[in-house]
């Protein structure tokens, strides 16, 4: 195991040499928020300072990954690592096709692989927290959850069909200089299934009580609620294997 | 129970009594009422795939089968379709339509649910039905990704008709998104077999604009807590269920119509017009009730209506809230061909005006006309305008060939009484007719109303009836016309 390591390692260490400078990376500031989810008493958590890369992973700089890590193209991947559908809009193991943009994000890939193609960038899955800090950001604010718009935008996507088709960097630059975080596809975290919501939302309301029940209209932290509750309930259907059209990823490191 | 209240006299209590005994002594009888127990515990025979349709159409009856192993397979799709001309709507499907695909069971059956949430989509869901027994009738089991599929096996014990439905928060925007479908199990030995089966559900919609506001319009929360539908639909959209898409019956035929409601919000006062219910399996369950005119069908809920159509025509059917039938989209079709029989419907035998204040004339507005016209019409112009104006106004009671009905409206075609005399029919059409006149040698006494119309469509109308069926070819102008609205209206013939 240790020895696996090692390699693993060693391979990674190689490629991060030759990758690492070329992704860009935003700096982000440590500080506090009430997440929907995971904060025990509804106290602020802490999120330190930490970078994550600009843009999610695209085609392009995943296949290079996989050029380099044969064991994660889509015919050699284990089973226990990726579901069938890992990679399948590509056109072969190498090769991402013509229906595919080389700066689009790279979609239908698994948790697993998501985490490797970052430990050989020598980074890391930012967390759930890390991500939704960094999600809250509008141009201007560092919180703009409770702006009507901000949260009517991230709601639009939902009704945007094959947007995992565009190329990244095409919707807002946020507050931290970091895009795509709302408008493009869904993005893994490392801890994405710490909270468990079974989906079936009738039960799940007995614990959070405020979410949907209650108000005789939609005021803007009900609808902000609401936009993020999509993200959890989606992390919460998955599984660390499957692979969706829809759910790329990015990666963060710490300061 | 079999201690009576003696000490009162209410004649209920007797009468329950009696009743509950009476119930006693027939589960006794050979043919009892089979319960979820009994169906529990029935083994299935084979294995089959569910049939799945979409509206408005059903799978085949179960007939007389064994109950069996049954899979579904069911998947999600997220589509963009339009809720009427030029409005698009991102819809949420099971099985790619709304309602989602006719799921149709028998009791006993052990049914493993396949649900597929297609790659393309974005949201998880899961299905809840109504026709489970368990924690969220399945949705705590089936909450899939996007490119997955979850399984789970259920087995059906209670006949009826059921709703089935995503139950992924928030609940309401998936149902208002059109999640919703129905699944029936039918009783051993299946329903009874009739001509035609349909399935209608009815689901109403939150749009960003109002009705009809075109373009791609996206659900609005707001809206729909408000519970403020914009849109409230037989089938999904718009005239689904209407024109070229009507369901069709020939006379004769007995029709059963299973109808759901999905809401989210609504409850539905299920009706057709010109038709009365012979049976509705009320709430879908098994408690059947007769000759009903509007069955209400509750959100999440359902109904079997069935009924023979003993006539030809075009059936509406509506949520008879009946706003939301003709503003909201609420209207579906049913067409009947056949042969009509006059005995149960005669179709319009006479015609009459209705005057509870007597047989004075009526009193339309009696402004002079203003002659607008500036350039006078030839005589073939004359008849094109006045042949329109007689099909909006004077074919109701003198028929589209000046033929009248008789005993009630005159005939306008070869008339004696009209071609005598111009000046008397222009009075007639400016101030109204009333009283007795002799006809082609008929007797009339009837009323006809002063006509709200222009000296120039007086004179075009009359033109026209003057030049049409036999009639002397009278031109008569717009100035004539101006001269007799000048005179005095002469008094009704029956006061001389």
């Amino acid at each position: 195991m240790l020895q696996k390591r090692i390699i693993t390692g060693f391979l990674c260490f190689i490629s991060s040499t030759l990758f690492a400078q070329e992704v860009k990376m935003a700096s982000i500031r440590e500080g506090f928020f009430v997440p929907l989810y995971g904060a025990t008493s509804k106290k602020p958590v802490k999120v330190n300072t930490f970078s994550i890369d600009v843009f999610p992973v695209t085609n392009a700089q995943y296949l290079d990954f996989v050029k380099k890590n044969p064991a994660y193209s889509r015919s050699k991947i284990k089973g226990l690592f990726a579901d069938k559908s890992y990679l399948i809009q590509w056109e072969s193991d190498f090769n991402f096709g013509k229906n595919n943009l080389n700066d689009a994000p790279v979609t239908n890939v698994s948790w697993f692989a998501a985490k490797k193609y970052c430990e050989c960038q020598g980074k890391r899955l930012p967390t759930m927290d890390e991500w939704e800090y960094v999600a809250m950001a509008d141009e201007k604010r560092i919180d703009a959850r409770a702006k009507e718009n901000f949260n009517k935008y991230i709601m639009s996507w939902y009704e945007k069909p094959k947007t995992y088709l565009n190329p990244v960097g095409q919707t807002f630059k946020n507050y931290w200089g970091v895009y795509d975080m709302h408008g493009l596809v869904w993005e893994w975290t490392s801890d994405f299934n710490s909270i468990f919501l079974s989906g079936e939302s009738r039960k799940d309301k007995a614990t959070d009580k405020n979410l949907f029940c209650g108000s005789g209209s939609v005021n803007a932290t009900d609808l902000m609620n609401y936009a993020a509750f999509m993200r959890y309930a989606f992390r919460g259907s998955l599984k660390a294997n499957y692979t969706t059209k829809n759910l790329g990823f990015r990666c963060a490191k710490n300061k | 129970m079999k201690q009576p209240f003696y000490f009162t006299n209410s004649c209920k209590v007797i009468a329950f009594a009696l009743i509950a005994s009476a119930s006693f002594l027939s589960c006794d009888k050979k043919d009892e009422k089979h319960n979820a127990e009994y169906y529990e515990n029935i083994t299935v025979e084979g294995q089959k795939e569910a049939e799945l349709t979409a509206p408005p159409f059903v799978p085949k009856p179960v007939g007389d089968r064994a109950a069996t192993k049954l899979v579904v397979n069911m998947e999600i799709k997220e589509i963009e379709g339009e809720m009427v001309d030029g409005v698009k709507y991102n819809y949420w499907t099971f099985g790619g339509s709304v309602p989602g695909s006719f799921i149709r069971t028998r009791v006993g059956d052990e049914v493993e649910f396949h649900l597929k949430n297609h790659p393309d989509n974005k949201m998880p869901h899961n299905i809840d039905l109504h026709a489970v027994t368990g924690p969220g009738g399945g949705a705590t089991s089936s909450l899939v990704a996007p490119g997955h599929e979850k399984v789970f096996n259920f087995k059906t014990l209670n006949p009826g008709l059921y709703v089935y439905h995503c139950a992924t928060a928030p609940v309401g925007m998936h149902i208002a998104n059109g999640m919703y479908g129905l699944i029936l199990v039918e009783p051993e030995g299946g329903l009874p077999p009739v001509d035609k089966e349909y399935y209608i559900m009815q689901g109403d919609f939150y749009t960003k604009g109002s009705y009809g506001e075109q373009g791609s319009q996206p659900f609005d929360m707001n809206k729909a807590i408000k519970e403020q539908p914009d849109y409230v639909v037989f089938n999904g959209k718009v005239g689904a269920v209407a024109g070229d898409n009507a369901i069709t019956a020939k006379v004769g035929e007995t029709v059963r119509i299973f109808i759901g409601n999905g809401g989210p919000n609504l409850v539905s006062s299920f009706h057709v017009i010109g038709e009365i219910f012979d049976k509705v399996h009320i709430e879908g369950g098994e408690k059947i009730n007769e000759n009903v005119q509007t069955t209400l069908i509750p959100s999440g809920g359902s109904a079997i209506v069935e009924f023979k159509v003993d006539v030809p025509g075009t059936f509406i059917l509506v949520d008879h809230s009946i706003f939301r039938a003709f503003n909201k989209g609420a209207l579906g079709m049913l067409k009947v061909e056949g042969v009509e029989n006059k005995k149960i419907y005669s179709g319009t035998t006479q015609e009459g005006i209705y005057l509870p204040e007597g047989g004075t004339i009526q009193n339309m507005p009696k402004e002079n006309g203003a002659a607008k016209s500036t350039t006078a019409k030839t005589v073939p112009e004359q008849i094109k305008s006045g042949k329109e104006l007689f099909g909006r106004t004077c074919f109701a009671c003198h028929q589209p060939e000046g033929q009248g009905v008789p005993n009630a409206f005159p005939p306008l075609a070869k008339s004696d009484f009209l071609n005598a005399n111009p000046d008397r029919a222009i009075g007639a059409v400016l101030h109204g007719l009333s009283g007795e006149i002799t006809v082609n040698g008929k007797k009339f006494n009837n009323v006809m109303t002063s006509q709200n119309l222009t000296d120039e469509e007086v004179a075009d109308v009359l033109t026209y009836v003057y030049n049409s069926w036999g009639n002397n070819k009278t031109v008569i102008t717009p100035a004539k016309v101006k001269a007799i609205r000048a005179k005095p209206a002469p008094k009704p013939v029956s006061a001389h």
